[in-house]
């Protein structure tokens, strides 16, 4: 079953915003296995964020198909959006809840009943040190707290897929070591991880296969180390800057 | 079932711990209540407690002008201050200026003088037409009578001056009526007018009989209260927009709702958790306000409110205007980027929709075109339904025909929200 079905496999995508505004994708092809430790990089405007709303469902293909655990997303929102986790960049959930009223929320609209909720809640706050402000306002967290309710949502309904836009952006080295060790913990258990950042050693540490991506095209795809040795590199952020140049980039 | 539940649960919380919006959602609609109520009645009772002062300024030195000044001082709307009889203007524009009253009349120095040959004239014309011989003492036309003088402020609003002036025309009227009819009684008998007959004559007017037209039959006439209460919980109803449509801005502002649509649960369950959770939150609202009226007002010199007979009709109407207040403030919150855009809009879209609604000036005032723009409103349709219960003591069946534009309304609202949301991916 996970040899046989490929957690992702995007097929000929086609995308355009309306008025060609910002990105473009035109036959754009992506495959991850299940179990993979996969990270998805590009410069800004490259166009990550909108393959991963492609990939969860918050926007369709204009062409081709996108696919998760051989379920077509546009057809099968509902029963796709079970499979997956959503960590996104910004703090996604209700400042003024503390972090177990947050996943009360949450849990019940993953399908989560009461009992499975409270189990979970315990578990995940244990597991991201959120255990002592547990009932406290969310609001008045650090950035690191924030981001580790943050995941702790994105995870509460146990996905086989858990797509990260940026989840350590802002936080200090101690929640970041926390958070990529738990990363670890879950994909070891079988989950997916389908990441996206601009802190490319804590890429390296992280990514099995990665992906750059530049103006809506996938420009390198291979096992990390395959595609280090390819390019004569001896780290990710000298690869990235061969592939996709040294100019700013705006992203408006 | 358990989503809902949990959304609801979610939703309370929220608002439980918005201050400043429920502070905007209680403190200042009640206190607006009040203040308005308070107003209003004070204008209801302007004859009979609280009166108008007026400064009186009598230059004439013969009979009439004190005629006149006793018909001001018994019309009773009046509390009148004499002036000197030589009070300059200026200082009479000081007085009004430094507000010791809004308004001054002067009477003219020749008042009398003038009075008494117009009546002489009007005595003599009377004479002649009937066949008899007139006064050949009768003084020849003096002309007009100089007019009275009324100062006033420029802060009194018009329609006050207005009935001013009607009630000082009618003084005038007496004086000038009871000068030709003595006049005219010894111009006949050669011997003055008895005081009891001029009394009879002049005094013994028909009487206004004021009955308000209930549709239940109902007479009893309807107080300041009964006006107000209901048109401002309505205004406080539609207030919630600051709390509401700022918590959908909020969501999208944080991508809540982008997380949200990641999840397989349809945004329904969450539009349908924040109209629950916020028409019970216009109920509460219309309860505390309308328990202000009936316990707190007659404490506070204000006329107490009486709830309508039709308590279900009550009960559907705050239902409805509830719903209709919550689906406005989504629609606003669906289009609104920043809690500035949602606030400030929010805020002059309430003020417009209740002055067009008719809660600050009654539609029936207004010219057609408004009165045709006041359909649109729909706290038009909200005040015409609780003044049918309130003041006309109706039933639902007489204030459906109001609830069904209502609905209308609502249900635009509610749909021009979903299309906002969708048009911008965000369900």
């Amino acid at each position: 079953m996970v040899d046989d079905v490929l957690a992702i496999n995007i097929e000929n995508l086609g995308f355009h915003y309306p008025g060609n505004d910002g990105v473009t994708f035109s036959g754009l092809n992506l495959k991850v296995k299940m179990g993979q430790r996969f990270g998805l990089f590009g410069p800004n405007g490259a166009g990550k964020t909108t393959l991963l709303s492609l990939m969860t469902g918050l926007i369709g293909p204009l062409e081709g198909k996108v696919e998760l655990l051989g379920l077509n997303v546009a057809k099968h929102n509902n029963e796709v959006n079970r499979l997956f986790g959503f960590v996104p960049q910004d703090f996604s959930f209700y400042q003024e809840l503390s972090p177990v009223e947050n996943l009360a929320f949450f849990g019940a609209w993953a399908g989560l009943n009461r009992h499975q909720i409270k189990t979970k809640t315990d578990e995940l706050l244990h597991i991201l040190g959120l255990d002592g402000v547990r009932n406290k306002q969310v609001g008045k967290f650090s950035g690191g707290m924030k981001r580790r309710v943050n995941l702790a949502i994105g995870v509460i309904h146990n996905p086989q897929i858990l797509i990260l836009d940026e989840p350590t952006v802002g936080v200090d080295v101690q929640t970041r070591h926390a958070i990529i060790s738990y990363l670890h913990e879950l994909n070891k258990n079988g989950t997916t991880l389908i990441y996206t950042s601009h802190q490319l050693s804590e890429a390296e540490g992280l990514c099995e296969e990665v992906a750059l991506i530049d103006s809506g095209e996938i420009i390198a795809q291979n096992d990390l180390e395959a595609l280090l040795i390819e390019h004569k590199k001896e780290s990710l952020e000298g690869l990235f800057l061969e592939l996709t140049g040294k100019e700013y980039r705006n992203d408006v | 079932m358990y989503k809902l539940w949990a959304t609801l649960v979610k939703d309370f919380r929220v608002l439980w711990r918005d201050g400043v919006g429920l502070a905007l959602m209680f403190v200042m609609p009640i206190t607006l209540v009040v203040v308005i109520t308070d107003i209003q009645n004070s204008t209801f009772q302007l004859i009979n407690k609280n009166k108008l002062p007026i400064l009186l300024c009598n230059r004439d030195t013969g009979a009439s002008g004190g005629q006149l000044v006793e018909a001001i001082e018994k019309i009773g709307m009046f509390s009148v201050v004499q002036l000197p009889q030589n009070q300059d203007e200026k200082t009479i524009g000081d007085s009004l200026r430094k507000k010791d009253a809004l308004m001054s009349v002067v009477i003219p120095a020749d008042f009398t003088r003038k009075v008494s040959a117009k009546s002489k004239n009007t005595a003599g014309k009377a004479l002649t037409s009937f066949g008899l011989q007139a006064d050949s003492s009768a003084q020849k036309d003096l002309g007009e009578i100089d007019p009275l003088t009324l100062y006033y402020n420029p802060v009194l609003q018009e329609s006050l001056r207005l009935s001013v002036k009607g009630a000082l025309q009618s003084a005038l009227q007496l004086v000038e009526s009871r000068q030709t009819l003595r006049t005219l009684y010894f111009d006949i008998n050669e011997k003055p007018l008895p005081a009891d007959l001029e009394g009879q004559m002049l005094n013994n007017k028909a009487r206004i009989n004021d009955i308000a037209v209930s549709i239940n039959g109902s007479t009893k006439p309807p107080n300041a209260a009964q006006h107000n209460v209901p048109a401002w919980t309505i205004f406080a109803m539609f207030f919630i927009i600051m709390s509401l449509g700022g918590s959908v801005v909020r969501e999208k502002e944080s991508g809540s709702l982008i997380r949200l649509k990641t999840l397989p649960t349809s945004y329904l369950v969450g539009m349908l958790s924040k109209q629950i959770t916020y028409i019970i939150v216009t109920f509460i609202q219309a309860a505390v306000i309308f328990s202000l009226g009936i316990w707190l007002f007659p404490h506070i010199n204000l006329p107490g409110l009486e709830l309508p007979h039709d308590l279900f009709g009550l009960f559907i109407v705050t239902l409805l205007t509830g719903w209709c207040a919550v689906s406005f403030a989504i629609c606003v919150g669906a289009f609104s980027e920043t809690h500035q855009q949602n606030n400030g809009f929010g805020a002059i879209a309430i003020v417009i929709l209740a002055a067009i609604g008719g809660l600050m000036v009654p539609t029936f005032s207004m010219d057609t075109s408004l009165k045709a723009i006041a359909n649109f409103s729909p706290m038009h349709w909200c005040l015409e339904a609780y003044y049918g219960l309130f003041l006309q003591n109706g039933t639902l069946s007489d204030v459906v025909s109001y609830l069904i534009p209502l609905v209308l309304i609502t249900l635009a609202f509610q749909l021009l929200a979903l299309w906002g949301l969708r048009r911008k991916n965000l369900i």
